[in-house]
């Protein structure tokens, strides 16, 4: 246990309580804010060292300016005009400078004392994390692969990704393509995906819920639309998500059937579903797709009828994406839209 | 101090020696230049901190003719040197022979550079290395033509006679971006040939 | 002392302005009226107004690209653009601002001003001084001109790869980019490399280091900067370019290229660059808010070393910009310390201004207020900074609105507002006329308010968490409100500077005339009439202190500078040299005439730019090989410029 984290815990109520409003409402209101933090520990101290300088520039700020302020109109010339101003010089002045300066110094100080404290405290993580899981972008989503020391329990999906609350979970970071940035603001601070280089860091949940994030880095036309969107469950929920995620759907159902082969027809060369003949890598994995929140990376919420406009016109929500636009006709798109339907 | 300021002595008048504005003018041009291989030195050892042993290829780059050519370029100095020198001293003939043994060189020593690079199993677009390769001692060669080009002007202008012992700052304004160009060479020398043999 | 071949000693005569030769000067110094008097001019005059009127265009420019994205992000989920449109235009505002307004605006001031107030008749290279100008010109039309074929730039100022590579980005917009950035950076090195030979050679006899105003400190130091860090960034242009022609490998991750190295490149220049854009403008300020004061500045020596120390130490701050890319925590530590303590010399001059309001009697004009108002913006735009300093917290500050709040703090803050209050100080002296007083009043009040209404909330925007160059953003993320209030201020600030165009354009014609000094300032550009005739001095002053103006009025303890009385210098065009610490006379510089020579490199490089940009190479090849010979005849030895042997009494 940290020995610092009982006053760490007062910051991090502090901080909460100076963010106004409930945790909850004020999720729902900023969603992506920083200023309130979820982030376990971690979050926390960056957040307390956000609040200080801000605090801290906020003060600076309005001291300066009250000098100009108060300095002009206490010192003002009655004459007019700078002509009939008579020039003088008393004293040098130049005391306010070491004085102002000396007090800049000392204050400039104490907070690199804490910047270098912080970034030192949020270097690597409490301890070991249990959990690994790789992100991995793209233009313009996100592919997530969960790594287990059981082989059988590794598997892929997209965009949304869950985590379990409590414990420092290791992100292991790259791109496909060009630079994006993994940033999930209530959680913790930002990574970069950087070509031929895998990045490491960790966050930790402090609490259950979820929340938005976005990429972090212009990565081109839809850089806009490349949110994602990180559910955190408590642990037994977290299990229970895992396993049901390796588990395939199946039905009797004969129109999901006939759906299940139009799906690996038209979609199965870019898409994957686990536990059928779709093994394409080109797009998002789309295994349990209903159980997901939103579609096109947190760009339209995931409802069967967002879902069938997307798939008839992809180009439409997200204008230069790289899924074309194909061209089924309404049985065809009827069929596979029943099929993703039961992939819950 | 005032008194010096209005009531001066005599002073020189125009193109003198390191009193010219082209002298300092080619000062910063030097300050620049030297920037511009820093940074390209510096995208090199990028590289190789990066990449390690990987970064470079299987063959070395050789002293065969690079060793040979960066005493060329060495020699070359000499004579812009001993060019000078007899500038200075309103020696016409000295200073037109000096200009002439550095272009002399500096011609060889191009050809030398080219020779290599025809002889190198790779191109530009092969790796890499070979990008930093041939864009260093390219930029280096280019640097070496405009000296080239700068010699020969000044040689003209030796054979017109325009300059004597006082007025002669183009040919010291050349001999320093040449001296300067052969330091540069020794660094760039130092990183691609001696360099991979340290590690 | 000998008496060298070449050595004459210099007429005197007295009269400052009113002296005999001043006639003959003219007839010497002045460019020929007409078409042709106006493409081989070198006068320095000329040429600043030109780097001001043209970096204006730019800032127009620039603005409404500005208002085009402010409409589209006005409200959540907005049409206005399409993708590609909002991308191309984010950049352009960027390249605009950064590179064709910021800088250019400054060097218009400083080749204006640095002859007058070093007391002497041109800069040390006229020619390129010209020079300089046109290629400005010519590589902002460059990277415009990408727009005409829909292929403007689409990947920020910075444009990072790997998407600025082929792969990502086929068209010819990255290319538009890279050449026009290799263009632009010659003419910046070449104005960088004038103004440090024209501060250390060619000032005012008795002018001796301490006694340079803080605007030539200001400038010559980020010209040393510009020098130093220039070849980073044009160097890395070289590469995308060799990259996306040729198939180099330098920054494609495909072939074990290194995209990183951009970044380091990239930075390791435009970091030196974001001070090289404000250090001059601090020293429009620190020369001209002392007029309105009444008194000198305080602490012009901290103010001179804290100057030097901010661009020395702007060299080792670059991977601030980094951080979130994934650096060893001893890099991260190092550049955060270093990114802290930058700050200190920057408060150095803060608490001097504030210094001299307080010990000062401040008289309120507009050029006071933008000056006032200033030290107010940099502040902000310093402790903004002084957060994105600290890596946990730049880690969720940086990429967002956050950012941009800062950057338009530190460029419009301590950059714009100097600019505006610099030319209500020397408009007059420029035209002869005054700008008008209740209009600045205007103009200074919309500037003020629709910038800060525009930019503070932007604070507040960002750390709401909207990152930076979307196109759109959905609702329900508590951010439409704050746009739109950024929206309705940022026509408020660009009402505020039509209004100084208008000021500007009705002034010139219609405003008060102006004497050579209105405001009874300090330095010796007081001297001359309003405006100056081309020679500027007609008898070369000689000074004995900081303020040779005051000297009558302050107790310095300092000998009397000599301003009606000293060499004429007029056996052509001449002026003085001096040495650089101490000021004392050295020669007599002989300088150029009007030339085309400028204007025909200019032509020919853009020509061969331009060859480059279409894959010409025959043609790019041709114009470099007459830009060579047109460099030689520029630079052939010259009777009349005392270059050749046995030419006396040139």
């Amino acid at each position: 246990m940290r020995r610092h984290s009982v006053p760490m815990a007062m910051l991090g109520r502090l901080t909460l309580i100076a963010g106004c409003c409930g945790p909850a409402a004020a999720r729902a209101d900023v969603p992506m804010t920083y200023l309130r933090t979820f982030g376990g520990m971690k979050g926390l101290q960056i957040t307390a060292l956000t609040w200080g300088l801000l605090i801290l520039s906020i003060v600076v700020v309005v001291i300066t300016s009250a000098l100009v302020l108060v300095g002009v109109l206490i010192r003002r010339s009655r004459a007019g005009a700078a002509e009939r101003e008579p020039v003088s010089q008393t004293g040098s002045g130049v005391q306010w400078i070491y004085i102002g300066v000396g007090i800049s110094t000392v204050v400039l100080a104490a907070a690199m004392v804490w910047n270098g404290y912080t970034i030192a405290a949020i270097n690597s993580p409490p301890r070991d994390p249990r959990l690994t899981i790789e992100v991995r972008g793209h233009q313009w989503w996100w592919e997530v692969r969960y790594l287990s020391e059981d082989q059988s329990r590794i598997f892929e999906t997209a965009n949304e990704i869950h985590m379990p609350v409590g414990e420092p979970v290791r992100f292991k970071v790259s791109t496909a393509d060009v630079i994006h940035s993994f940033w999930v603001p209530a959680i913790g601070d930002k990574i970069d995906l950087i070509p031929n280089q895998t990045n490491t860091t960790w966050l930790e949940a402090g609490r259950a819920g979820v929340y938005r994030g976005q990429c972090a880095e212009y990565c081109g036309g839809q850089h806009a639309h490349m949110g994602i969107l990180l559910v955190a469950q408590e642990p037994a929920d977290f299990e229970a998500w895992w396993r049901h995620q390796l588990t395939p759907v199946s039905s009797a159902d004969l129109a999901v059937q006939e759906g299940q082969q139009q799906f690996v027809l038209h979609c199965g060369a870019c898409h994957s579903i686990r536990g059928t003949r779709a093994g394409g890598r080109l797009g998002p994995d789309l295994s349990h797709l209903m159980s997901r929140r939103s579609l096109g990376a947190a760009t339209l919420p995931n409802t069967i009828g967002h879902l069938s406009g997307w798939i008839a016109d992809p180009q439409r929500v997200k204008p230069g994406n790289l899924m074309p636009t194909l061209d089924l006709s309404g049985p065809e798109l009827a069929s596979i839209r029943a099929f993703l339907e039961v992939q819950k | 101090m005032s008194d010096a300021t209005i009531r001066p002595e005599a002073l020189p008048v125009g193109s003198i020696g390191r009193k010219a504005s082209g002298w300092w003018g080619m000062l910063t041009i030097l300050m620049t230049e030297g920037a511009l291989f820093a940074y390209l030195l510096f995208s090199y050892y990028y590289f190789a901190v990066q990449y390690g042993r990987g970064f470079l290829p299987d063959e070395l780059p050789k002293f065969r003719l690079s060793l040979p050519d960066t005493i060329i370029l060495l020699i070359s100095s000499v004579f812009v040197w001993w060019g000078e020198r007899g500038a200075k001293r309103g020696a016409n003939l000295q200073l037109v022979f000096g200009l002439l043994g550095t272009l002399i060189l500096g011609v060889v020593f191009v050809g030398v550079q080219l020779l290599e690079w025809r002889d190198k199993p790779f191109t530009i677009g092969s790796s890499s290395y070979a990008s930093l390769y041939f864009t260093i001692t390219g930029f280096h060669m280019a640097h070496v033509i405009a000296g080239l080009i700068m010699l020969s002007a000044v040689m003209v202008w030796s054979l017109l006679r325009y300059f004597d012992a006082e007025r002669n700052s183009p040919v010291s304004i050349a001999a320093v971006y040449w001296h300067f160009v052969d330091i540069v060479w020794l660094i760039v020398f130092f990183t691609i040939y001696v360099t991979p043999r340290l590690w | 002392m000998t008496v060298g071949t070449y050595d004459r000693v210099p007429a005197l005569e007295t009269g400052g302005h009113a002296a005999p030769a001043a006639s003959q000067l003219t007839r010497l110094w002045e460019s020929k009226p007409g078409i042709s008097g106006w493409l081989s001019t070198v006068d320095h005059k000329e040429l600043g107004k030109r780097y001001l009127a043209t970096a204006f265009i730019f800032l127009a420019l620039g603005g409404i690209e500005a208002l085009m994205m402010r409409l589209q992000l006005a409200q959540p989920n907005q049409h206005l653009l399409t993708p590609e449109q909002y991308n191309q235009l984010f950049s352009m505002h960027g390249i605009t601002m950064i590179f064709l307004y910021a800088q250019p605006i400054l060097s218009g001031f400083s080749v204006y001003l640095f002859p007058l107030i070093l007391g002497t008749r041109d800069m040390a290279f006229p020619r390129m001084n010209a020079f300089s100008y046109w290629v400005y010109l010519a590589a902002g039309l460059f990277m415009y001109a990408s727009f005409l074929v829909g292929a403007a730039p689409n990947d920020g100022w910075f444009n990072y790869v790997p998407f600025a590579l082929k792969p990502y980005n086929p068209g010819p917009n990255m290319d538009f980019y890279a050449l026009g950035m290799i263009l632009l950076g010659i003419s910046t090195t070449a104005g960088a490399a004038n103004f440090l030979v024209t501060m250390l050679r060619t000032r005012a006899a008795g002018m001796s280091i301490n006694r340079l105003p803080i605007l030539t400190w200001g400038t010559t130091t980020t010209s040393v900067g510009i020098l130093f860090s220039m070849p980073a960034v044009s160097l890395a242009f070289f590469m995308l370019w060799l990259d996306r022609q040729f198939g180099t490998h330098f920054f494609d991750s495909t072939a074990r290229g290194q995209p990183l190295l951009w970044q380091h490149l990239f930075w390791m220049f435009a970091h030196p660059w974001v001070y090289i854009i404000v250090l001059p403008a601090m020293g429009i300020v620190s020369d001209a808010l002392p007029i309105f004061c009444r008194r000198p500045l305080v602490g012009y020596t901290v103010v001179v070393l804290a100057t030097i120390a901010t661009m020395v130490m702007g060299f080792g701050v670059w991977l601030h910009h980094m951080f979130a890319t994934g650096l060893p925590f001893l890099a991260l530590s190092f550049f955060s310390g270093a990114s802290f303590v930058i700050t200190i010399p920057s408060a150095v001059a803060v608490f001097a201004w504030i210094a001299t309001i307080w010990t000062g009697r401040p008289v309120i004009t507009t050029a006071f207020l933008f000056f006032a108002g200033f030290i107010s913006m940099f502040v902000i735009g310093g402790v903004s900074g002084v957060m994105t300093a600290s890596v946990p917290a730049d880690r969720q500050l940086t990429d967002t609105y956050f950012v941009v709040a800062h950057i338009h703090y530190v460029l419009i803050g301590i950059n714009l507002f100097p600019v505006m209050g610099g030319l209500y100080v020397w408009f007059p002296k420029m035209t002869g006329r005054m700008l008008n007083e209740r209009l600045g009043r205007w103009n200074f009040w919309m500037v003020f308010i629709g910038f800060n209404l525009a930019f503070l909330p932007m604070h507040w925007t960002g750390l709401a968490g909207m990152p930076r160059r979307i196109y759109t953003y959905p609702d329900g993320m508590g951010w439409g409100t704050v746009n739109m209030v950024t929206t309705v201020g940022s026509f408020v600030l660009a009402l505020g500077v039509l209004l100084l165009l208008i000021n500007v354009a009705i002034s010139r014609r219609h405003g008060a005339v102006a004497g050579p000094n209105p405001w009874d300032g300090p330095t010796l550009e007081w001297t001359t009439p309003s405006p100056p005739p081309p020679y500027n001095f007609a008898t070369m002053p000689a000074v004995a202190s900081r303020h040779p103006l005051w000297e009558d009025r302050l107790e310095e303890g300092m000998g009397k500078s000599s301003l009606q009385r000293g060499m004429v210098l007029a056996n052509g065009k001449e002026m003085l040299a001096v040495t650089p610490l101490d000021g004392l006379p050295d020669a007599i510089l002989k300088m150029p005439e009007d030339s085309y020579s400028p204007l025909v490199a200019t032509i020919l490089m853009t020509a061969g730019f331009t060859g480059l940009l279409l894959h010409w190479w025959w043609f790019a090849g041709a114009c470099v090989f007459l830009l060579l010979a047109c460099l030689v005849v520029w630079l052939w030895p010259e009777r009349t410029l005392g270059q050749i042997a046995g030419a006396r009494h040139v």
